[in-house]
């Protein structure tokens, strides 16, 4: 395997003077590829604020951060829009679909805005990852006739479908419930198997940790493990 | 751009009444500059054809002769000019079809005119005295059309004259009037026709005779007093004037010349249908700023989440800006044809009914008032695309 993420001395504070919060604290981390990990951590451990940089979201106060070999911290804005297009996918704990779009629409958004328009390679892309989601007969759906297990999973597969190196994935099963949770865990570790993508997952519960290859524990705005 | 015009799309549709509304608001904007469009270009038409309409639009004028000196050498002995006397145009008559040839030109009328008295009984009122070239009656007035009793056409013996006239001097038409010129020249004419333009002026002192008459009370066997010339574009006359003289030689004056305060109140009339305009616009462009402002505030997490997917800034701009230009272009499309409805009961044209609103439903500037609404649309979406671009994706996403 080689190193897919690597971050060093990473600082995140935010606020200046007597408001100043330090978050992150001079962390490190290396995330192989096709490596599943948990994160896990009490809240306010910045837990997500290093999910948010990972994900290239938000700019780290110092540090470094690269990913495939690029510089994340030195790019531009729009570089890293693009790239963040192209090589990171996200799961967020509220789905957060486009709820007037369609659940097919939802999946290859991150496609569409890439080519300009919805294509057709992108469409059959799309159908085949809802399939695989088991939401098949659920492609034309809009996404406020979804149940919640439903619209995460169309999240997942929104997540996957540039087949991006990197999903990045906040507490993507705290708002469900334990079947559900269950189903899209099984989804992450067939892709996993199947695309090799690499997963870092944020979440709580231990259940869910103790399903990742590697478990890195962020204690005091580091990370332990 | 397809993908942007997709969304914009979606956006609009996913809240109908909403859009219904804001596209109902411009429509009302575009239906008030069409309507106001309409009934300052048919107000302005209306009085340049009540006023500038019956008048000529450049006129070619003999000018009188310089007194001759009548004896060289001290003490000078001069005449004095006359101010009576009708100056000739010799040679007017051959250039009437040359005139009448020249692009813009709508009629050429050949006059014959002087100043005279009219005496009936013991009542006398002094008096224009014009001919006409038979056929051009109504070449720079509409003189057939104002006629309300007898007939404009005139034969030997026979006089037109105004209403105000006749009632001054309790003429009837078929009785007989007496007509000397400044000349003094008499001759015993028929009233055949009395006409009323409305205008004080020419319906109490312009009377119209017939070729024959008019030479003879001028004592004028050949050539012409004056040539009318129509345009069909009023606005050209200043040009046409210059281009005439240079062609005949005889000295051309455009209406501009003695109507320069007339042209400025026009002007000002134009002025300010360009601010009543200008304000529908503004209101158009006001509305649709808040609209698309309220728009991206709701729409914040949403914009996160593009964002969060990889949608650069310039892709979100596009999204709002092409939401604004359709909802210009609905408000725009609708409002017209709104205007374009309500106009409909209005006659065409300039053919304006008395005691009613003077709207030219041609003036609508129905293309102008799309066009400027979709620009104004555009520009007015700029400003909330842009700081909906500028939201924070972690911050919009958390929202």
């Amino acid at each position: 395997m080689s190193a897919l993420v690597v971050v060093q001395d990473l600082v995140k504070t935010f606020g200046a003077g007597l408001t100043e919060t330090p978050v992150l604290r001079g962390l490190n981390l290396t995330l192989q590829t096709g490596e599943v990990s948990a994160l896990l951590g009490p809240s306010g451990s910045g837990k997500s604020t290093l999910l948010t940089i990972l994900g290239t979201l938000m700019q780290p106060t110092s540090g470094a951060h690269q990913m495939l070999g690029c510089d994340l911290v030195r790019a531009s804005d729009s570089a890293r829009t693009a790239f963040r297009n192209q090589h990171i996918g996200f799961v967020f704990q509220f789905h957060n679909l486009l709820p007037d779009f369609t659940a097919l629409e939802n999946v290859i958004f991150p496609a569409a805005i890439r080519a300009g328009r919805e294509t057709t390679v992108a469409q059959a892309r799309g159908k085949d990852l809802l399939a695989r989601m088991g939401l098949q007969d659920r492609i034309h759906f809009p996404t406020a006739h979804l149940s919640g297990g439903q619209k995460q999973r169309v999240a997942v597969a929104r997540a996957l479908m540039n087949r991006p190196e990197l999903v990045l994935a906040d507490e993507p099963t705290g708002n469900l419930d334990r079947a559900s949770a269950g189903q899209v865990m099984e989804l992450i570790a067939q892709i996993n198997q199947d695309e090799g993508t690499t997963f870092l997952i944020s979440t709580h519960d231990e259940k869910i940790a103790a399903l990742c290859a590697r478990q890195l524990v962020v204690v005091d705005g580091q990370v332990q493990g | 751009m397809l993908y942007a015009l997709k969304i914009a799309g979606r956006y609009l549709t996913a809240s109908k009444a909403q859009t219904g509304l804001l596209v109902l608001g411009v429509a009302v904007g575009v239906f008030i500059f069409i309507f106001m469009s309409a009934l300052i270009g048919g107000l302005a038409e209306l009085i340049l054809s009540r006023t500038v309409g019956d008048i000529a639009h450049v006129s070619i004028q003999a000018e009188p002769e310089v007194p001759a000196l009548l004896l060289a050498g001290a003490p000078l002995l001069v005449q004095q000019k006359s101010s009576t006397t009708a100056a000739n145009l010799p040679t007017a008559a051959n250039f009437i079809a040359l005139i009448e040839s020249l692009p813009g030109v709508r009629a050429v009328s050949p006059q014959i005119s002087g100043a005279g008295f009219v005496t009936h009984g013991a009542q006398v009122a002094q008096v224009s005295i014009n001919w006409l070239m038979p056929g051009r009656e109504s070449a720079i007035a509409n003189l057939d059309g104002y006629v309300v009793e007898g007939t404009a056409r005139l034969g030997a013996g026979s006089i037109l004259i105004g209403k105000r006239l006749a009632e001054d001097l309790n003429l009837l038409l078929g009785q007989s009037v007496r007509l000397s010129s400044t000349k003094g020249i008499e001759t015993a004419l028929t009233v055949t026709g009395i006409y009323q333009m409305g205008a004080g002026g020419p319906d109490r002192r312009t009377a119209y005779v017939s070729f024959g008459t008019a030479r003879t009370l001028f004592a004028m066997p050949q050539g012409l007093t004056r040539v009318e010339i129509k345009l069909t574009d009023i606005y050209a006359a200043d040009a046409m004037a210059p281009q005439i003289t240079a062609l005949t030689g005889l000295t051309a004056k455009s209406w501009t010349v003695d109507g320069a305060q007339f042209l400025e109140a026009l002007s000002a009339q134009a002025k300010t249908g360009v601010f009543l305009k200008s304000f529908a616009l503004i209101t158009i462009v006001i509305g649709v700023a808040s609209a698309l402002l309220l728009s991206t505030y709701r729409r914040r997490p949403e914009i996160g989440i593009m964002r969060a997917m990889g949608a650069s800034e310039r892709f979100v701009v596009l999204v709002f800006v092409l939401q604004g230009a359709l909802i210009g272009l609905m408000g725009g499309l609708l409002g017209a044809a709104l205007g374009y409805a309500a106009l409909l009961p209005f006659p065409a044209g300039g053919q304006f009914r008395t005691g009613s609103l003077p709207i030219d439903i041609k003036q609508g500037s129905y293309g102008l008032a799309i066009g400027l609404t979709l620009l104004g649309a555009i520009l007015a979406s700029i400003w909330p695309a842009r700081s909906a671009a500028k939201v924070d994706p972690v911050t919009a996403i958390g929202q």
